[in-house]
């Protein structure tokens, strides 16, 4: 909470607690951007990121008067990763805010990793005035042109009077149907433009009608695929996060008794440490995933578009099965596998109207045996000799061990990212939070501020990093400080952008091109002179003593993990290859 | 170099006997030929607001739709205006490239139009001015009109399907063409069958 929030929180709550009133005066209508403030008020926005700048001011002193938490992030990449994560823990929208030029254009690797991951993430920018427009004025920028392919919709407001509705609307289509990335942006003399229209409850356009259940007869169809199915198999993608879905998602796994995989995305649907579960499939999903993917002869997909980290090779992706696949979007229908049984719908309904029409469950008892003999045969485990360096993946376990049920665990991009989801067992939705489309580096460190600032319990939030994204976006350490925020960084430091030193050990005969670092900063150090507390581990015996001391601590707290450079992520399919073709160790690729 | 994990190596592992084409259809002998690009006419009615058509062009560009030939303008309702598109595509495509143009929020409604319906495009043909009365001659062959004449040059307005105006670019050859501006195809359906 920002300083002077806090304060004027403490004098809104002593006067409200004076009036007997448990509500803040809302925001008095009087400009353009105070319009805008008040759409946000209404939508429920309770917390927005961003930072500063000349044309997004009247919209930033708006906000002086609103009871709108802000939190100053140090760029606005951050701020719009920090919205990002926040939308996942708390499914609420997530806002951002910048300015015109440099400003909107820091905005746009986080709207562009908020629409490959489907996340409601609200961007309002500034932009130059109207008559300015189109003269290449300082600070201008073509910013709904430049967003345009990334966001699900965006807006050029112009007009004093319905920026509000228009504010209003970016909100509630961000979070509505298959949620995504919105912005409006907003010209200076619209924002200081004079109105004293009140903004209407926020809604989506008329024209916007996204499917909520599908068509019966393709549901009793599909239901009958089910019923007759052999090998079946459930493949439970973000989607059922987004529509809140998992409770349905496990019902219908238990009641049927179908073995599931998950997308990175899907992560935390299905207990991961449940019987039915095979954990996530995919490049680096397990090799019984993999090979649960390779043999079904039907495949039960809900809320996943099957990205090419998952196929792999489309040509040999699950090719023995037929697919039901159920997505809200119906532009993810056929795109990339065709889909034999199209159910068109909210996925928490589709899947109750699959359970309605289904008569018995399929009789698959071989099937679930011979998933579990793979869960034998290719178990997740890593070796940790007492001569070699720390493994990461012992890290990861350490984390979890320590941590409760309830941690939001957040990742950067690379090696860290897949041994933080391989070895962390997830057992809710909204607790693995990371960038799985767009592939951000320093995706981590702003979405562990995003993820604090959503949660509301006391849970653990843990951001495992890598060197490399750890160093994309430090800068956000300073907004964690400043805030306060309980978050543990754990930095998995080998000294490497270690994903590709892997990929380069693979396929380009071990040249090592620009991808270690020969000089790294002491991250220890470097987050005591950002005014966290810092830590470093080199030794098994360490890493009990440093995780614990963190977890306590109670603020920003970094431990630099100096971990086995040598260490690779396995399973691992080459990519565009076949997924039951995993490789289990460098000898294989 | 560190180990890796347990377990029996790839080409120990039992193969699937399936496969899917590059579409993701599995394959039968059936499905097993690639499918053959057509041309598509697509009708939207989208919001008449800027940046729509941008938009509407900009998705054909980033998802690899080949358009053949854009058109748009106003209707009769003044929030609403008309998007004519020609692609050539295999199937897949096309369904795909309608349900992505349907995804825009400012995209009201999107049809694909039957072969049956009504097509046109105007072409302004500038061709040497040497023989205007033989150019006239040809003009009216193709039910167009002379609309300018100089000493140099006359122009020749021509309207009617894509095949036809082909056609008579072909014959104005003949008299030396010196430019030349085609519309695209703008298209309704006959009848009392809607479009959009």
């Amino acid at each position: 909470m920002s300083e002077r929030t806090t304060k004027q929180r403490e004098t809104e709550e002593a006067t409200d607690a004076e009036a007997g009133d448990g509500d803040a005066t809302p925001t008095q209508v009087t400009s353009g951007a105070t319009s805008a403030v008040r759409a946000l008020e209404n939508a429920g926005i309770e917390t927005m990121f961003g930072v500063q700048g000349g044309a997004i001011m009247p919209v930033y002193d708006a906000l002086w008067d609103s009871d709108i938490d802000h939190v100053m992030m140090a760029h606005e990449q951050g701020a719009a990763h920090a919205a990002d994560a926040y939308n996942v823990v708390s499914g609420r929208p997530g806002v951002c805010l910048a300015t015109s030029g440099p400003g909107a254009t820091n905005l746009v690797t986080g709207i562009a990793d908020a629409n490959m991951d489907s996340d409601a993430v609200v961007a309002l920018t500034g932009q130059v005035p109207q008559d300015m427009v189109g003269s290449d004025a300082f600070q201008e920028t073509d910013t709904t042109g430049i967003t345009a392919p990334i966001t699900k919709n965006n807006y050029f407001a112009s007009d004093a009077d319905t920026v509000g509705d228009t504010v209003g609307e970016a909100v509630a289509l961000a979070g509505s149907g298959r949620p995504g990335p919105t912005l409006v942006d907003l010209p200076k003399d619209v924002t200081n433009g004079e109105t004293d229209r009140e903004p209407g409850m926020p809604q989506t356009p008329e024209t916007y009608t996204p499917q909520d259940e599908a068509d019966e007869a393709a549901v009793a169809t599909a239901a009958g695929a089910i019923e007759a199915a052999e090998r079946p198999l459930l493949l439970f993608g973000g989607g059922v996060v987004k529509a809140e879905a998992s409770e349905e998602a496990r019902a219908f796994a238990t009641e049927y008794e179908i073995p599931v995989v998950t997308t990175m995305p899907g992560i935390g649907t299905m207990p991961e440490d449940h019987d039915l579960c095979l954990s996530w499939a995919g490049m680096h999903g397990t090799g019984y995933a993999n090979m649960a993917i390779n043999h079904t002869d039907l495949l039960i997909a809900v809320g996943t578009r099957f990205d090419d980290r998952l196929t792999g090779g489309i040509e040999t992706f699950a090719p023995e099965a037929e697919v039901v696949h159920v997505d809200i979007d119906p532009a993810e229908i056929s795109k990339n596998v065709h889909a034999d049984y199209p159910l068109i719908g909210d996925a928490g309904r589709v899947l109750e109207q699959l359970d309605d029409a289904m008569e018995a469950g399929p009789d698959a008892e071989a099937w679930r045996e011979q998933c579990r003999t793979w869960r034998e045969e290719y178990p997740m485990d890593y070796k940790a000799p007492d001569d070699e360096p720390l493994k990461p993946q012992f890290v990861v376990e350490a984390l979890d061990e320590a941590t409760s049920d309830e941690a939001i665990v957040t990742s950067g991009v690379g090696q860290h990212q897949m041994w933080a989801s391989q070895y962390w067992t997830f057992r809710e939705p909204r607790k693995w939070v990371s960038s799985h489309g767009l592939g951000t580096m320093g995706y981590g460190l702003p979405a562990a501020i995003g993820a604090r600032l959503a949660s509301d319990g006391g849970e653990e939030v843990v951001c495992v990093d890598g060197d490399g994204s750890f160093l994309m976006t430090v800068q956000e350490l300073s907004v964690a400080v400043r805030e306060d925020l309980d978050i543990t960084v754990a930095i998995l430091n080998n000294e490497y952008i270690g994903m590709v030193r892997q990929w380069q050990d693979a396929f380009f005969e071990g040249r090592h091109m620009a991808a270690g670092y020969s000089w790294i900063p002491e991250f220890d150090k470097l987050a005591e002179a950002f005014g966290a507390r810092g830590w470093r581990v080199d030794d098994y015996d360490e890493v009990a003593d440093a995780v614990e001391e963190a977890l306590a601590y109670d603020g920003p707290s970094v431990i630099d993990f100096h971990i086995d450079p040598a260490e690779n992520v396995y399973p691992m399919v080459p990519s565009g290859g076949a997924n039951d073709k995993f490789a289990l160790s460098e000898e294989q690729l | 170099m560190s180990g890796g994990l347990e377990g029996p190596a790839p080409e120990e592992r039992p193969d699937p006997e399936g496969r899917r084409n590059s579409q993701g259809i599995r394959i039968d002998p059936e499905a097993e030929a690639e499918p053959e690009s057509r041309r598509a006419v697509l009708s939207a009615l989208v919001e008449h607001e800027p940046g729509v058509l941008a938009n509407v062009s900009g998705l054909f560009r980033r998802r690899q739709f080949n358009i053949e030939s854009l058109t748009v303008g106003p209707t009769t309702d003044g929030d609403r205006a008309r998007i004519t598109l020609e692609i050539e595509e295999p199937r897949p495509g096309i369904e795909q490239a309608k349900k992505q143009l349907q995804k825009l929020v400012p995209v009201i409604a999107v049809t694909e139009l039957e072969p049956t319906a009504i097509r046109r495009e105007l072409a302004l043909i500038k061709v040497d001015g040497s023989a205007p009365d033989q150019v006239g001659a040809v003009a009216e062959m193709y039910d167009g009109k002379t609309v300018d004449v100089s000493q140099e040059s006359v122009t020749v307005e021509i309207t009617g399907s894509e095949q036809k105006i082909d056609a008579a670019v072909e014959t104005f050859g003949r008299f030396g063409i010196h430019e030349i501006v085609r519309t695209g195809t703008a298209a309704l359906e006959r009848g009392t069958r809607k479009t959009t």
